[in-house]
């Protein structure tokens, strides 16, 4: 009996797969199908309409860290344009790594009719790839990575060096030991992280040239555990602020319980740690999501890669602790930033020395984008690896 | 037995047999208890339960790319399942389908990465092979030192797992390391050459699936090798008494079991992942043990109950987005639904019983 039972169940499953693509080929409106339009142009959308797909690696629920500060992003571009919370398509908890589970959480973005899918972590980059030629209507916007599509697939990200430069100045002027730490989620090879670490060195060299910069790699862009780890080796070997190049606030949180002095990353860790953080990098992901998905609405998105900094308002650093900063800091660094902000300063400017003895950049010029986006993978004089 | 006097009020006895009816009774009840305290769950925090049970059903059958999802998440724990089923019913307590699957795509992808230039369905059916003897041999190894030495096969398969898993991460930080990934570890997406083609949507490892469950049916039950398994795990004595080269039986039955385990790690990196990923069984070969023991290792109670497990995953996931739930919501909810499903399973095979004063 059970037997049989059984197998009609398999029977009408088998079956229910037949019909439920035969069946649902008319009935459901398809994304794919929706719009029929010439090559990178897509229609406006109405605003009421429109639907955006969000893939976040962590969770918004955090309240700190880099998931946490792309979700404030959302949140102000759902404000400034007005969007309802259903027109919103958050997954959250996406590893990385797990190409079949960001696979179905794209997908499902997909499947409920997004017309934008932002990606915001690296490894989803090669999954977005695949899904933007396989849905040729809808749009994929992937946050860092070098990948992208000239139809309808881009790449976001921003001069997060600018601040990381800025941060140096207050963590040179404070450390007492000359030996600053820093917590990075990839290796040398990384451009993204190694020109952020140069820009902080070169940032701490400028106003205290015998500081160190002890750097520690934890290999993942999210590993909780690690980057405690990876704070406390930094602490014992004698440094004395810790900044950070990964996800989560626990290097600030380490430090504040050794008495350190730290440098956050992502979103405002004064937060996490109000006695130990003495400034964040952060990034406002909002100034580029409104002016996407603004474009989108509009109809005028086109596959560009975007590449904002200060001027732009998506890179900041968040308000000097001032309890705990070292006297002249806000100075200091109020002048660099307006030397980059009216463009005299570029952070990597000139001829700069490597750690090996070699020298990058030639006199007169800077860095070009494609250079600091993909080709930086050599440490500033003042950098060592632990 | 003496009765002394401080015998428990209520003592649990062994059931030798419940009626089938019985049976469907007290697990239909833990059904609907599993629903009413996930209900409640819901209700404490807030949400209507029955509009989050409906947005679990109809997100796991919306449209045809639901569906598509709902089965893509079935196939890996359908195969596995089938694949610790046969070492199951052998009373092999194979725990290590996480590292067979593992190993099988290791093996699988070596072809994807380095033979891609082959024709398409020659390197497929290579892939498919490779998986199968990878996650044959891997299952292999326990089998032998449990049938030469008596070595604990659970803990023995359990500690191949985390084996398999560090042979990814050498490999992905090591010599297969994508050189075009700015320092970022991981491998190569496989060409298109390599990757499962998808039939109706989903790739045709659904139809592999469907195939193996009918395979290991016929197998566990109308074949000579069924019967000495089912025979070697009721008592070994009695398959020696009778004849049977008990060593023989585990070393192939495990083959079998690691292969379908290591089948199920080609077809996820290659129909699924398109690469080699750490997270290829992610779990899977865990739950894969929940689920063939639910189903008493029946290939069809297999399927079904792989598809009930597939439609909770599928349709919290859109539960989840729908609702702005976090992730810990679905898996507590997860949690308390497999608790009254596993917990009714007590009760088929005990009862308790109330200790009269004064003895028998």
């Amino acid at each position: 009996m059970k037997k049989y039972l059984s197998i009609i169940l398999t029977l009408i499953m088998v079956l229910s797969l037949f019909t439920a693509c035969s069946a649902n080929e008319q009935q459901q409106p398809e994304p794919e199908g929706q719009e029929v339009q010439g090559e990178g142009v897509f229609p406006a959308v109405a605003k009421e309409d429109i639907k955006v797909g969000v893939i976040h690696i962590g969770n918004p629920a955090d309240g700190s860290g880099y998931t946490f500060a792309h979700d404030q992003g959302i949140v102000e571009m759902q404000k400034a344009l007005g969007l309802s919370d259903s027109q919103i398509i958050r997954k959250n908890n996406v590893n990385d790594t797990d190409p079949t589970a960001t696979d179905a959480a794209i997908r499902e973005c997909i499947e409920e009719g997004a017309h934008i899918v932002f990606g915001t972590s690296w490894g989803y980059m090669d999954t977005l790839e695949a899904l933007a030629e396989e849905y040729p209507d809808v749009i994929f916007s992937h946050g860092s990575g070098y990948k992208s599509n000239d139809r309808n697939f881009n790449n976001y990200f921003g001069r997060i060096y600018q601040a990381r430069y800025l941060s140096g100045i207050a963590a040179g002027l404070k450390t007492e030991s000359n030996l600053l730490g820093y917590v990075a989620a990839m290796g040398k090879d990384n451009s993204e992280v190694t020109g952020g670490l140069n820009a902080f060195a070169m940032g701490a060299y400028s106003v205290n040239p015998d500081a160190k910069v002890y750097v520690k790699v934890t290999n993942s862009w999210y590993s909780p555990e690690e980057e405690t780890n990876a704070a406390k080796a930094l602490i014992a070997e004698g440094c004395d602020v810790i900044a950070q190049h990964c996800d989560t606030p626990n290097p600030q949180l380490e430090a504040e319980k050794a008495g350190a002095f730290g440098i956050g990353y992502n979103s405002d860790m004064s937060k996490d740690a109000p006695k130990a953080t003495i400034t964040s990098a952060v990034w406002n992901w909002g100034a580029y999501y409104t002016w996407a998905v603004e474009k989108v609405i509009d109809g005028t998105w086109n596959s560009e890669n975007y590449y904002g900094g200060m001027k732009e308002g998506m890179i900041d650093i968040s308000p000097i602790n001032e309890s705990i900063a070292a006297e002249g800091t806000q100075e200091k660094i109020d002048e660099a930033k307006s030397s980059i902000l009216d463009g005299t300063f570029n952070v990597f400017d000139g001829v700069i020395e490597t750690n090996d003895g070699s020298t990058v950049g030639e006199e007169g010029k800077t860095l070009d984008d494609g250079t600091i986006t993909g080709g930086i993978n050599w440490y500033f004089k003042t950098v060592e690896e632990k | 037995m003496n009765n002394r006097s401080h015998t428990p009020f209520i003592r649990t006895v062994k059931i030798s047999e419940r009626s089938s009816k019985d049976t469907l009774k007290i697990r239909i009840a833990a059904f609907v208890l599993a629903l009413a305290a996930g209900g409640i769950f819901m209700l404490l925090l807030g949400y209507n339960p029955f509009e989050l049970y409906g947005t679990i059903i109809s997100g796991a059958f919306r449209s045809k790319m639901a569906f598509q999802a709902t089965v893509k998440f079935m196939i890996p724990l359908l195969m596995s399942s089938l694949g610790v089923a046969m070492a199951f019913k052998m009373r092999f307590w194979n725990i290590g389908a996480e590292g067979q699957i593992i190993v099988g795509a290791v093996c699988a992808s070596y072809f994807a990465l380095f033979h891609n230039n082959w024709p398409h369905f020659l390197l497929l059916i290579v892939m498919f092979a490779a998986g199968a003897i990878g996650g044959g041999l891997w299952g292999l190894i326990p089998a032998y030192f449990k049938s030469k030495y008596d070595t604990n096969e659970t803990l023995f398969t359990l500690m191949l797992n985390y084996i398999a898993l560090h042979i990814i991460t050498y490999l992905r930080d090591g010599p297969w390391k994508d050189p075009d990934s700015s320092g970022f570890p991981k491998i190569a997406r496989f060409a298109a050459n390599a990757q499962i083609d998808k039939v109706f949507g989903v790739h045709f490892g659904w139809i592999i699936a469907l195939i193996l469950v009918i395979i290991v049916f016929i197998y566990l039950k109308y074949t000579k090798h069924g019967y000495e398994i089912s025979v070697v795990g009721e008592s070994k004595s009695t398959a020696k008494y009778a004849g049977m080269d008990v060593k023989r039986v585990i070393l192939r039955t495990m083959i079998l079991s690691g292969g379908i385990c290591g089948i199920t790690g080609m077809i996820q990196a290659a129909g699924s992942d398109m690469t080699l990923a750490s997270s290829v069984a992610g779990g899977v070969g865990f739950t894969a043990i929940i689920v063939s023991w639910l189903a008493y290792l029946n290939p069809f109670g297999i399927l079904l109950v792989s598809f009930l497990f597939s439609i909770l995953d599928k349709g919290s996931s859109v539960m989840q987005s729908a609702y702005g739930l976090s992730t810990y919501f679905a898996s507590v909810l997860q949690g308390i639904i497999l608790f009254f499903i596993l917990g009714c399973e007590f009760f088929i095979r005990y009862k308790f019983v109330l200790t009269k004063k004064g003895g028998k």
